[in-house]
């Protein structure tokens, strides 16, 4: 999208263990940094632009501007848990998830008392163990909950990748940035006409 | 002759602080404590939750001040006809953004208190310029008028929540996000259509206010608009027309602040180093009958730029063996400073120190052992 956008890079492609790729005649630089750290370069200026999921700028809430939904990596932050699972609102709900600050939000939102249980990864299996009731996680086609015998209790959010941007660099590279905006969205629309 | 590290940094500040006192502002200080109530009364105008507390002798709650204005305002005496003007400099104390932690930030700014006019809007908006100048050759200068934009959410007539969740959007120029929350909220496309376009809209303040004007035409009174427009247009013929930008995107406190905002940025600084803007809001919360505009710099952020990097530690390294007498050392350091170098004198080269050159001290002499520049 950014090479149609005039913006070519083709080191990109190639298969090579570099992070970083340039292409001095279109003055743009590539980095390749773990999906949560993208927020991280943008928002303290390392990088002017970034691709980041909703989930990443919901759980941080980094100060960029969020210029574009790409509308790739479609996926939803979701409640799930266990089939039979009902929620007995006499109790505090234990909820295991990598997304403690949206998890915390969201039921915050819904004044329901909580206990969060922060893990790093294979959180389907807190319910199955009974360390917590639910799970807070991306879902994307569903499978993996359904091999863990769990379900998609309740939506949170849709996600998706965003365009974002630091704010001082929007302001210096202005046109450059407005650029590859209007490419990027005029994309879009023919994808979606 | 080898420049002090926080040279640029002082220089800077001091002449910040002769630009406010050229224009009358008298300088405000305080103390470094307030009682911790002031700042629990009107904790959403605080830019951070993060107050480190203490209790005093008497058992009183005290806070290591977080912020500045809060605290000129608690002085503040309303008289007819007269705006009060005052400029700080002082360390405040809270949660940095990016560390988690606390920090103490070196903060200066510029407050206006009582009958704020737009002379005395002007006045403020172009020191803002001026000390964006002092700064950097590169920088910008965004302004707004909130007043204009919660005019317009008003006449949606849309609820609290909702009214928030779209300053959030229009703050992060969301406008995928907006347009779903304003369908979800009930707004009509038309008026969807006109946020959106206002979210859009950026740059110099002549391409984009008729723009502006023209969506808003028959949604708002004309009157804060065209006050933006006077507003802009002297700024850029006092000199700022470069750095002058139209951004509807800055969005501070609903509750506080209610006209004229601003926000400046320097080339190479991710965030904003400077932020103001009306907060007559503040002011009828804290039962003062008054109007107030201000604006505070962020130097921290500006360390990289403000802080020289340094290609030596030092320009003479002198290293002296054991029986050589003081005296002599002495002679030697003294002889080079007289030259206006800066010199160290070691037993031995310490690890990673970097020095234009080096000269060996013993018994028989002084002798050149390596110059680098």
């Amino acid at each position: 999208m950014f090479a149609k956008a005039g913006f070519e890079c083709p080191q990109v492609m190639e298969n090579t263990r570099k992070l970083i790729f340039e292409n001095e005649e279109r003055a743009v630089r590539y980095f390749w940094v773990k999906p949560s750290d993208v927020a991280i370069y943008v928002e303290r200026g390392a990088a002017d632009l970034g691709v980041a999921g909703k989930d990443i700028l919901l759980e941080y809430n980094p100060d960029v501007y969020e210029l574009l939904d790409l509308k790739t990596g479609i996926c939803k932050m979701a409640v799930a848990a266990p089939v039979d699972f009902r929620d007995d609102v006499r109790k505090t709900l234990k909820v295991a998830t990598k997304f403690s600050n949206i998890a915390k939000d969201y039921y915050l939102k819904k004044g329901r008392d909580i206990d969060i249980i922060h893990l790093n990864g294979s959180i389907e299996i807190a319910p199955i163990l009974g360390l917590t009731d639910v799970i807070v996680d991306i879902v994307e086609t569903g499978k993996t909950l359904k091999e863990n015998n769990l379900e998609v209790f309740e939506d949170i959010v849709p996600i998706s990748a965003r365009l974002i941007a630091n704010k001082s660099g929007f302001k210096f590279k202005n046109e450059a940035i407005r650029k590859i905006m209007e490419s990027l969205s005029e994309q879009l629309k023919e994808e979606n006409a | 002759m080898s420049t002090f590290n926080l040279r640029k940094e002082e220089e800077i500040i001091n002449r910040l602080r002769s630009l406010y006192e050229l224009y009358g502002y008298a300088q405000f200080k305080m103390s470094k404590f307030e009682e911790y109530d002031l700042y629990v009364r009107n904790k959403d105008f605080l830019i951070s939750d993060g107050i480190i507390t203490f209790t005093d002798t008497n058992g009183k709650l005290l806070a290591l001040k977080p912020d500045v204005t809060l605290s000129i305002i608690k002085n503040f005496r309303a008289s007819e006809g007269v705006v009060d003007k005052v400029y700080y400099n002082e360390n405040v104390y809270r949660i940095s953004g990016g560390t988690h932690s606390f920090k103490e930030i070196l903060q200066l700014g510029v407050e206006c208190m009582g009958h704020v006019d737009t002379y005395c809007q002007f006045e403020v908006l172009s020191l803002a310029a001026k000390s964006l100048s002092l700064l950097s050759d590169e920088v910008v200068l965004d302004v707004s008028d909130f007043g204009i934009l919660t005019d317009l959410l008003e006449s949606f007539g849309i609820n609290t929540s909702l009214k928030k969740e779209i300053l959030v959007a229009i703050g992060e120029k969301n406008v995928h996000d907006l347009e779903r929350i304003c369908a979800n909220g009930g707004i009509s496309a038309y008026d969807t259509g006109i946020l959106t376009e206002l979210v859009r809209l950026y740059g110099n303040p002549t391409e984009v206010l008729p723009r502006i004007k023209t969506i808003l035409s028959d949604k708002i009174d004309s009157e804060k608009l065209n006050v933006l427009e006077t507003l802009c247009k002297s700024l850029c013929d006092s000199g700022f027309s470069n750095m002058v930008r139209i951004d509807f995107s800055i969005v501070n406190g609903v509750d506080y602040y209610n006209g004229i905002v601003f926000k400046g940025f320097v080339k190479g600084i991710p965030s904003a180093v400077l932020s103001g803007g009306q907060y007559d809001g503040l002011m009828k919360k804290m039962q003062r009958n008054a109007g107030a505009i201000g604006f505070a710099l962020y130097l921290d952020l500006m360390e990289d730029l403000l802080i020289e990097k340094k290609t030596f530690d030092v320009d003479s390294l002198i290293v002296y063996t054991d029986n050589v007498s003081f005296f002599d050392i002495d002679l030697i350091l003294k002889k080079l400073i007289s030259e206006g170098k800066t010199v160290l004198a070691q037993r031995s080269v310490p690890a990673k120190i970097k020095y234009k050159e080096m000269w060996k001290l013993t018994e028989s002499g002084v002798e050149l052992l390596e110059r680098n520049a």
